[in-house]
């Protein structure tokens, strides 16, 4: 590994996780679709910066660029306010205006200096080291890492300071509002901190990519804990791993890096989608088919305590006569028959079913459990 | 600008009328079918699904080396419709939230885009110059063949949708009752998605998958202000869409520097602005108006009403109060001489002394009238 590529994973990761913590909580506010706006309308503020102080690396295009993204923010909500559209046909009315303004404005005045759409589109990882710090003549490492590290400070600091006041509102805005806390305070505060994120990071991985790290990593850990601060932090891990494993597979294709880290993050969103151990589709699928199996050899085992003693016993208790009474398929019943004897409930001796002591006791537990 | 030269141009150019053409086919498509996404409040479905299909893009170039338009924009439907029923399955089966879905499936999906974009780029044997206009949009490459392409898509979109009018209708208002009157509601569903995945391909050649979904929103956005109708909202919608693509063509090739894409979404936005100040009933000029006027009404009732009952603590309905007990009725209120003023001129109040008011008899009729509908309506 040459110093270049530790640097780039080094940025990759401080823009992972500085985009997994306010992502956190836009994924768990339903405010996802929001960095996406934000992310766009950036663009326009960058440019705006840009012809006030003709500076392209001045650290002022930041602010200009977070003013833009909660100004977004402010016109969405002033839409939604006069209820002639809808909350989510606002967001998308919103920031394609904001970015054709932008990407006009460079297109007519800014075209000859490097400020170009697909930069801020797309992002290029691969430059960032090459846009060094250097204090004195020293050598301090490349910029982003000074910015990305500044940014990750301001959000760390934020969601400390305020974080029972953000999981209150994030979770019971009613009692967040009868407690006093500010429900526009909170809300104005988690975007202006997306907008400063996603300024600083667009810059490493390019606007869109800014969703993929805002958005992926909270929504997977958000199938695999319920409580916040683990989400925080299992969102953060997997940001990383997205883009370290991103990172390589950019090297290995010789692709975009952003795009391959964007990428690493769905995949990381399948696995866990899959085999998530609570809310996986595997682990969902297999309780159904636990469940059915259990609730199969209950009834088994009802319906033999049921005719336990009675006259037609016999009867009852042939393993033909199942299918007939409690409707079920040959292969299923003796599916259901073997299931039951594994579990110890039954034995089944020459077509006859017999409950033992323990399936006794499970059916007429099972019994009361119902009727309680 | 020499607007009869500009026509000239239209008609007889063969690279602005291509651009106009494509860009109004685009908007008629995308505006009649937008309104359904936009009622369905699935407004930033169309944002994902046209970020979606850049990797189908990417595929069918892949797959087929070709830069053929129908090729290009069938790889980029599959992967939009692929992308829908992701986003529709998570939602389903997770408690992971339907805006959280979108953003997820959008981002990865582009990113993956990129990714192959990439790998294209640097094949000895293509250039990715025919891909690349699918990011930003490049109206300006439209060539004939392509409208043609995006004119027969549009129009086999359109005529399903009218084929399947009512069924549309029900499933945009009231998908419940449709499934109840035995409609297949899941396979309308399905076909609808499939149309306006269709509305989003055929116009990214020329606005860019970023640009895109303001072609969905925006021109059903502007019409839903004109009107309460499902037909005349999607014939205004369509309209708009046009009006946007065709104005937005010309201005940016009668300017220079001025790239197609976000010219034609900054027009059919100015539409959408206009509509919403301006529109009759819903725009916020006219609500403003009426606001206003009947702010002024209730606070002319509402003097009449102070003066009648403080008439009514004395034996004749028309006895004299002065302004200063009026003005501390209406308390916080204000504009009591204004109020009083105007009343004078309608004759219902005058003037008994110079700081005392009395109700005229024509005053107490309408007086009596107010109270008792005000006691009906409360009633």
């Amino acid at each position: 590994m040459s110093g270049e590529q530790i640097e780039i994973q080094i940025i990759a990761s401080l823009v992972a996780v500085t985009c997994a913590i306010p992502g956190v909580f836009l994924v768990l506010r339903r405010m996802a679709m929001m960095s996406d706006a934000i992310s766009h309308a950036i663009l326009l503020g960058i440019v705006l910066a840009f012809f006030a102080i003709h500076d392209i690396s001045s650290p002022l295009l930041i602010i200009g660029a977070a003013l833009s993204g909660v100004l977004t923010v402010s016109i969405v909500e002033l839409l939604n306010k006069t209820k002639l559209v809808k909350e989510d046909a606002a967001i998308g009315l919103v920031f394609p205006v904001l970015f054709s303004i932008g990407v006009i404005l460079i297109a007519r005045y800014a075209w000859s200096i490097h400020l170009d759409v697909h930069a801020v589109l797309l992002g290029e990882l691969a430059f960032a080291p090459f846009d060094r710090l250097t204090v004195g003549g020293f050598d301090l490492g490349p910029k982003s890492l000074y910015v990305m590290g500044t940014i990750l400070l301001i959000n760390l600091i934020f969601i400390l300071l305020f974080y029972k006041e953000l999981k209150i509102s994030t979770f019971d805005a009613g009692l967040a509002a009868a407690l006093g806390f500010s429900p526009g305070l909170i809300h104005y505060g988690l975007m202006g901190l997306v907008s400063v994120t996603a300024v600083g990071a667009f810059d490493a991985v390019g606007s869109i990519l800014v969703v993929a790290l805002m958005v992926t990593p909270p929504a997977a850990a958000y199938l695999l804990t319920d409580k916040l601060s683990y989400m925080i932090i299992l969102s953060a891990v997997i940001g990383v791993v997205s883009a370290i494993s991103g990172f390589w597979l950019a090297i290995l294709l010789d692709a975009n890096i952003a795009g391959s880290m964007a990428t690493m993050a769905g995949l990381v969103f399948l696995i866990v989608f899959l085999f998530a151990p609570d809310r996986g589709i595997v682990a969902i699928a297999r309780r159904r088919s636990r469940q059915r199996w259990e609730f199969a050899g209950k009834m088994l085992a009802i319906h033999l305590l049921n005719h336990e003693g009675t006259p037609d016993e016999k009867r009852e208790s042939q393993v033909e006569h199942l299918e007939e009474n409690l409707c079920w398929k040959e292969g299923f019943a003796n599916k259901v028959i073997k299931y039951a004897e594994s579990k110890g409930i039954l034995i089944h001796d020459r077509g006859m079913l017999r409950l033992t002591g323990y399936g006794r006791e499970y059916a007429m537990k099972s019994v009361t459990d119902e009727s309680t | 600008m020499d607007i009869l030269s500009l026509l000239n141009d239209l008609l007889f150019d063969y690279t602005l009328r291509t651009v106009a053409l494509g860009s109004a086919v685009l908007g008629i498509v995308s505006g009649a079918l937008g309104s359904y996404a936009v009622l369905r409040k699935q407004s930033l479905l169309g944002d994902a699904m046209s970020h979606a299909a850049l990797p189908g893009i990417a595929i069918a170039f892949l797959l087929t080396g070709s830069k053929i338009s129908l090729v290009l924009i069938l790889g980029a439907a599959i992967a939009g419709w692929i992308a829908t029923l992701i986003i529709m399955s998570i939602v389903r089966t997770t408690r992971i939230k339907y805006d959280t879905a979108l953003g997820m499936i959008l981002s990865v999906f582009f990113g993956f885009g990129l990714v192959l974009l990439t790998i294209i780029q640097k094949r000895p044997d293509a250039t990715q110059a025919g891909l690349d206009k699918f990011l930003f949009g490049q109206a300006a490459a439209l060539l004939e063949r392509d409208v043609i392409t995006m004119a027969i898509l549009g129009s086999v979109a359109i005529a399903t949708m009218l084929v399947f009018w009512k069924q549309f209708k029900l499933l945009s208002f009231d998908p419940d009752f449709g499934a109840t009157l035995g409609f297949p509601m899941r396979f309308l569903d399905v076909v609808l998605t499939t149309l306006i995945v269709i509305a989003i391909v055929t116009g990214l050649q020329t606005v860019g998958v970023v640009l895109m979904s303001a072609m969905i929103v925006a021109p059903a956005s502007a019409a839903r202000q004109w009107t309460d109708r499902l037909g005349p909202m999607i014939f205004l919608s369509a309209a708009f869409g046009a009006l946007a693509g065709v104005s937005g063509a010309l201005l940016s090739s009668s300017i220079s520097r001025l790239p197609t894409g976000p010219t034609i979404v900054l027009c059919v936005s100015a539409i959408v602005v206009l509509s919403i100040f301006l529109a009759p009933a819903r725009g916020l000029v006219w609500s403003w108006f009426r606001d206003r006027r009947n702010r002024g009404r209730l606070r002319l009732e509402g003097m009449l009403e102070d003066l009648y009952s403080l008439a009514l603590q004395h034996k004749d309905p028309g006895h004299a109060h002065p302004v200063s007990v009026l003005r501390l009725m209406s308390a916080d209120k204000g504009g009591v001489d204004n109020s009083l003023r105007k009343l004078e001129e309608q004759g219902l109040v005058r003037r008994v002394k110079s700081e005392d008011w009395a109700l005229t008899k024509e005053g107490i009729e309408h007086a009596r009238q107010i109270i008792k509908l005000g006691v009906g309506e409360g009633q």
